[in-house]
């Protein structure tokens, strides 16, 4: 059974502004029967712009339901510019939050509303292009889909990924290609960051900077290359470039941790804070 | 609020006969039936009364009878078992619409590095036999085939596919979870090898169940510890669930032509009426060749698991192979294999019987599935013909 907040109840069981508008001036259609659920959005605008009249009609789960009831509420009243402003994790938030498994049920109905937008100004009546390549097959979801899931929510797994946008949910055989987008995506935020910082070189770092630098990258970059060795660091404390740490798991015990202090460690925290730093091994 | 309880597949509930026979077994008779003294001797000899009214029911020697925690666990020590004693042999035949203790342990075992073999089914849920004789090699420990599926029913020609599997000098399990105590089942004139019953689908309480074991097998243990149940399974006896699966036997065995016949009587109206009244549905699985408990039907335009809640708002259990309901997004992979189309197994439902189902209950379903499949189609932009129609055309133009 799943946990649906007390808000989702309220909206499946009555489900606000169901049906269809006659002579809509704008109309959003996502998703389709194969994949199991899909979001027709219609929209009545006044003179002044603002959205008067809002219908919805889905093929979908209960939380499918009712967050297309949900975003039908939040966006009445508002203008277009105001009602495309609205994201995902609004409509969650409007129904006391959704399953995590659920969280691609909200992300159809902001799709719903951008496809909607869209066909206001003309640009498209049918549903968005998406030029990307359909990466799952069983959902039809394209890399660029997926991309843009990855980077809005930080998401880090296949898992989080087919929760926000369903792709990996059905054979499974996508998964490698899903892991390698996640992977490109963080990749490229990496490297986009290191390229900021070498163009703003002269930016001193605080010590408190400097800190929260040196424990992110040995989260980030160090511990899961040890990790998936068996061993782990700890750090233990820092004092102006020296950085103090203690092996743990099979590191500790590793005749070649020595190596491992000075080319892993030091070479990465070097890589990421600054070319300074002077890593010891130190007992905890 | 009135409780129909339309989910016996899942589990069912435990007859009060049943409770009634386990209760002394908590507080006065809790020896341990392994120890020396007479206080746990007496506790021995009723296990094997318990032994002897399971095999009974399903036409075994009581010393084939090996007592576990569940069907998932008698699942695993079966194939595990044949395995380990077989270690030579690294294939194993299955098929694609196993629950998941068989199937998702077929998964598990490629990973191991054994070769494993699905086979297919058609649109009615039905084997073809021939491509089973053809996948059982030389090196084919053990054939895994259920007995009877537990999503749509269906029941499989077992008997045939023993022989099959004994012709290729093969052994044969079969996990009949679904089939022990609704259906008869005579193992001492049987091609089956190794068979897999639960308790809490017939009536006993859940984390008991048993494993018949063909004298003669060569089977190595699956959980190792103690001498318990003639070194076939280690750890203490779980006495007052064994006790109670017993009697839970001896019920069925009593019963199960009587029960059968109503619960199928009840099932086909059921099935009949909802038919009738709802347009756009269809029955998944083979008609005749099924449990008669059992029916699973899709309804076209609407989800599954928004059935469900509906149903539930009215005090109606049942289950859907939606891929909502699941757990994951992966739909019934049962139906998926059946070549259901995608639009069907989303809005797919179960409604599974009991013997404690009345007349009532199903005149309470044909009354309130109906309307709720209406109101969900009149919130579906698929509710309309014309829809459909266009969907339809999408999938020509998409070549799908």
């Amino acid at each position: 059974m799943w946990d649906y907040s007390e808000k989702v109840k309220d909206h499946f069981f009555h489900p606000r502004n169901v049906g269809e508008i006659e002579n809509p001036d704008a109309v959003g259609e996502v998703g389709s029967l194969a994949c199991g659920d899909a979001l027709k959005l219609m929209l009545k605008l006044d003179t002044s712009g603002r959205i008067v009249d809002v219908k919805f009609k889905t093929f979908g789960c209960g939380s499918a339901i009712a967050s297309a009831s949900a975003l039908t509420e939040i966006i009445k009243g508002k203008t277009l510019d105001e009602a495309g402003k609205i994201t995902d994790n609004d409509i969650a938030k409007y129904l006391d939050g959704l399953p995590e498994q659920k969280m691609h049920c909200s992300v159809m109905g902001r799709e719903a509303l951008e496809a909607a937008i869209a066909s206001y100004h003309g640009l498209k009546i049918e549903k968005p292009v998406d030029e990307g390549v359909i990466v799952c097959k069983c959902f039809g979801v394209t890399d660029n889909k997926i991309m843009h899931e990855v980077r809005e929510h930080k998401l880090t797994t296949i898992e989080q990924v087919t929760n926000y946008c369903k792709a990996g949910g059905g054979c499974g055989s996508c998964h490698p290609k899903i892991q390698a987008i996640i992977n490109e995506v963080w990749q490229k935020e990496k490297e986009k960051a290191m390229i900021e910082m070498v163009r703003s070189p002269v930016k001193k770092l605080t010590n408190i900077q400097k800190m929260k630098l040196i424990q992110e990258t040995i989260e980030r970059d160090i511990r899961p290359t040890l990790q998936s060795d068996g061993g782990d660091v700890e750090l233990i404390d820092i004092d102006g470039d020296r950085v103090m740490v203690s092996f743990r798991g099979s590191c500790a015990e590793c005749p070649s941790s020595k190596v491992t202090l000075k080319s892993t460690v030091e070479a990465k925290l070097r890589e990421f804070v600054t070319d300074t730093v002077i890593v010891e091994e130190v007992a905890s | 609020m009135k409780v129909v309880y339309a989910d016996n597949n899942a589990t069912t509930k435990v007859a009060p006969e049943v409770v009634e026979a386990m209760l002394p077994y908590f507080t006065e008779y809790y020896g341990n039936p392994s120890s020396m003294h007479s206080f746990g001797g007496q506790v021995a000899k009723k296990i094997d009364v318990a032994r002897q009214q399971v095999a009974e029911l399903v036409g075994a020697d009581p010393a084939e009878v090996v007592f576990s925690s569940c069907g998932t666990e008698s699942d695993n020590a079966a194939i595990w078992g044949i395995l380990r004693a077989n270690p030579r042999k690294r294939h194993i035949v299955t098929t694609r619409v196993e629950h998941p203790a068989v199937y998702n342990l077929g998964k598990y075992l490629v990973q191991c590095g054994y070769h494993v073999t699905e086979l297919g089914v058609d649109s009615n849920g039905m084997l073809n036999l021939d491509e089973l004789s053809d996948a059982i090699r030389e090196d084919t420990a053990i054939v895994s085939i259920m007995y009877a599926n537990n999503e749509t029913g269906v029941i499989f020609p077992i008997e045939e596919i023993g022989q099959i599997v004994k012709g290729k000098g093969s052994i044969l399990h079969t996990d009949a979870v679904q089939a022990v105590g609704k259906i008869p089942l005579n193992l001492s004139k049987s091609t089956i090898d190794l068979l897999t019953l639960s308790g809490h689908k017939l009536h006993a309480p859940k984390g008991v169940g048993a494993l018949f074991v063909r004298k003669g097998i060569t089977f190595a243990p699956f959980i190792i510890g103690g001498h318990q149940e003639k070194n076939r399974r280690g750890g203490t006896e779980n006495v007052p669930s064994i006790i109670g699966l017993g009697r839970a036997c001896e019920l069925a065995r009593n019963y199960i032509n009587e029960e059968s016949t109503k619960m199928k009587q009840l099932r086909d109206r059921l099935e009949e009426e909802i038919l009738k009244k709802a347009p756009d549905a269809r029955l998944n699985g083979h008609k005749m060749q099924r449990l008669p408990n059992t029916t699973n039907l899709s309804f076209e335009f609407v989800e599954g698991e928004a059935i469900l809640l509906l149903l539930n708002e009215k005090g109606i259990c049942a289950s859907s192979g939606s891929a909502c309901t699941s757990g994951s997004l992966e739909p019934s992979h049962v139906l998926r294999a059946m070549g259901v189309p995608f639009t069907a197994v989303h809005g797919s439902v179960r409604l599974s019987l009991s013997r404690y189902n009345t007349i009532e209950d199903v005149h309470y379903i044909i009354e309130q599935l109906p309307p709720i499949i209406r109101r969900l189609r009149e919130i579906s932009p698929y509710g309309s013909r014309e829809m459909k129609m266009k969907e339809q055309a999408a999938r020509v133009v998409a070549g799908m």
